[in-house]
């Protein structure tokens, strides 16, 4: 059992009470709702008849069913514009903060969280989303929880839930030029498959992982999911506290100065006990882009995609399912592999770097006028910081559609979808079958950068050859 | 799909029904439940949509459309099962399906949990138990009696032992797994844990 690391500690914090069964009660420092995975939950605490116990430690905003390019309302979904009115009904009844559309503050939950400052070392953060695990980058211990859960937290603050194991992913020297953040995480989740973690909490750690920003941290975290793992997280340092500084709803004056000391305790011991290390080199790590059903079905630029004999026994059968629905042959290159759409976004990579890298590569060039290819900023923040930056101009005249803000084409709950089966380079977290909207629609996942790549060739490329 | 869903409620401690095997290990919750239906602000109409896209694909030869395992309750799963989104939906379409319970090689986390919280106990096998199992299936019917108290189950041909987490086994069979009770008993020990908290302190708007 782990010993002393910062999950330990801020676990050990958090707990109320041992429950009978054996579980342990947690109390949630920041639960963070959206219009999807809450609905029920409000109406149970009606059928219940219960009161959100602490409404100021619950934020909400709306992301998965916002349209992109006309977000007047009503919308012109009826579904969706039903869901989004029962989110504002529900909010004003339980006087919960809610960031609207064009409050601002409103986008993806989890890019709005950390950059209002909302997302901070040491609490506990639940929310109705996988991805949840996003924020643990700021050395937070967060995960994701069903609506059952998202009752239990508005009415109680707290969760029952089993203690999880700790991995510590120790990520030796650094990321080579043209590799990034998203490259490394797909790595790690190919490396250890994608059940590896289940029941696990992944800490990432190590020269590699320190040298990453705050937002490259989040994709990370954000992809433990992944890998099996409900919880990852990094342990905070100085750029983690200027990160968060200034921040809407950062600490104060002297609040700051005492949240500061407190956070500069908060990390793992270094003789800290983990359940399991894994150790590997990031400066290893090459441009990589899923050829599967699964995000641990990924490949290098460079490799083939593998044949069947080259696979444990465990992966074969999802392989096999794999190159029929992919229509991907064992041994074929990934490389030069025709794409029709080209999705830069999502709680993964759709933040203000990952928008910079991508218009980097974009920049004096044009979309192959076989590819329709959108850019969805992560937030309204994230949105008007590119327009500030230009970026949106050097999305519009590469070619790319530049959109309003949400979930969008990540999983497809607005109109945004793959038609047929169109093959898409994503910048997103999923490539399951279906995942973007068409039952046999087929998804590459690769960094923001390969996307815009991708976009300009029509077709899967080394984004390397892109940058100097 | 059964048409009339009532949600278990109480103490869970025998499941008796007849198996459905699915397999495939890393079966999602999108495709338990694709996006498109998580539109909704109720979870009642997701029985009839449960894997809807496999479905549409196999054209009729989905194990969810044979007319052999329609009165099918426990049902029987590779490894991994439910990994990917939180939703909840996935088990609230299988349980108005008619799923009671599950037997697979390993669930993902936080779809194990949404099944202990609306009803659904998820029992693990090794493989080689599971593949037995889903060989049987492809033969003959399969009934299983599932008793919870011992973790065991058995049929006419087959008898197992059943791993559930205990704390799972423990809720269901004490018929407190509806967790907002059990967690609000502790309202006062709550209430000085958020006092107790030092960042609770720290926040501007929260002051």
């Amino acid at each position: 059992m782990s010993q002393d690391t910062l999950f330990d500690k801020v676990w050990d914090l958090h707990k109320v009470s041992s429950l009978p069964g054996g579980s342990d009660q947690i109390f949630i420092g920041l639960h963070l709702i959206h219009e999807v995975t809450s609905p029920q939950a409000f109406g149970a605490l009606k059928d219940k008849k219960l009161k959100v116990k602490f409404p100021d430690r619950t934020v909400a905003t709306v992301d998965h069913i916002v349209p992109t390019d006309n977000q007047s309302r009503p919308f012109k979904d009826n579904l969706a514009e039903q869901m989004i009115e029962t989110l504002e009904k529900n909010c004003l009844e339980h006087k919960i903060r809610f960031f609207n559309i064009g409050s601002g503050n409103q986008g993806i939950v989890h890019v709005v969280a950390p950059e209002l400052g909302l997302t901070q070392p040491g609490m506990t953060i639940a929310c109705g989303d996988s991805h949840t695990s996003t924020h643990g980058a700021f050395g937070s211990i967060a995960f994701g929880i069903g609506t059952s859960q998202v009752r239990d937290v508005l009415a109680t603050q707290t969760l029952a839930m089993n203690k999880l194991k700790v991995r510590q992913i120790w990520c030796d020297n650094k990321l080579s030029k043209g590799v990034y953040a998203k490259d490394l995480v797909l790595h790690i989740i190919n490396k250890l498959g994608v059940k590896a973690g289940v029941g696990f909490a992944y800490e990432f750690a190590g020269p590699a992982i320190h040298e990453l920003s705050m937002e490259e941290r989040m994709t990370i975290c954000n992809m433990s999911i992944e890998g099996g793992a409900r919880c990852g997280y990094i342990n905070p340092d100085e750029k983690t506290f200027s990160y968060i500084k200034n921040k809407l709803y950062a600490p104060k004056n002297e609040h700051w100065d005492r949240a500061l000391r407190w956070w500069e305790s908060l990390k793992s011991d270094e003789n800290s006990i983990y359940d399991d290390v894994i150790k590997l080199d990031a400066s290893k790590v090459e441009p990589t882009v899923t050829w599967g059903i699964t995000p641990g079905q990924s490949i290098s630029i460079n490799q083939q995609i593998p044949l069947l004999d080259d696979l444990s026994p465990n992966d074969k059968l999802v392989a096999e399912e794999a190159y029929e629905y992919m229509s991907f042959k064992p041994g074929q290159l990934i490389k030069d592999t025709p794409i029709d759409v080209c999705f830069i976004g999502s709680c993964t990579n759709g933040r203000i770097s990952d928008l910079r890298v991508a218009a980097k590569v974009l920049k004096g060039k044009k979309v192959s006028k076989n590819v329709k290819a959108f850019a969805v900023p992560g937030s309204e923040k994230v949105a008007t910081e590119a327009k500030q930056e230009g970026l949106d101009q050097i999305f519009k005249d590469s070619g790319f559609q530049w959109r309003e803000p949400g979930c969008s084409m990540c999983l497809a709950m607005n109109s945004d979808k793959l038609i047929g089966n169109q093959v898409s380079a994503s910048s997103s977290n999923r490539n399951f079958k279906g995942r973007q909207g068409s039952p046999s629609g087929r998804t590459l996942l690769m960094s923001p950068a390969m996307v815009a790549a991708a976009a300009i060739n029509g077709k899967v490329s080394d984004v390397r050859e892109f940058i100097n | 799909m059964k048409s009339e869903f009532t949600p278990p409620i109480g103490k869970i401690s025998n499941i008796n029904g007849q198996c459905i095997s699915l397999i495939g290990n890393d079966i999602d919750t999108d495709r338990i439940i694709p996006a498109r239906f998580l539109k909704c602000v109720n979870f009642d109409s997701l029985g009839q949509s449960v894997f809807e896209d496999d479905r549409k694909t196999l054209k009729g030869r989905h194990p969810f459309d044979l007319e052999e395992n329609k009165n099918s309750s426990i049902l029987i799963v590779n490894s991994n099962f439910g990994c990917g989104s939180s939703r909840e939906h996935a088990p609230q379409a299988l349980i108005r399906w008619g799923i009671k319970a599950i037997i697979g090689e390993s669930f993902a986390d936080i779809f194990y949990s949404n099944c202990i919280a609306i009803g659904i106990p998820c029992f693990t096998l090794p493989k080689k138990s599971i593949e037995e199992i889903q060989n049987y299936c492809d033969n003959k019917f399969l009934f299983l009696e599932i008793d919870l108290k011992k973790s065991f189950a058995k049929s006419k041909d087959l008898n197992l032992n059943l791993e559930i987490k205990e704390s799972s086994r423990k809720m269901f069979l004490s018929g407190e797994w509806d967790a907002t009770s059990t967690l609000l008993d502790n309202e006062k020990l709550i209430e000085n844990k958020f006092n107790q908290l030092p960042y609770i302190k720290f926040h501007s708007h929260y002051s």
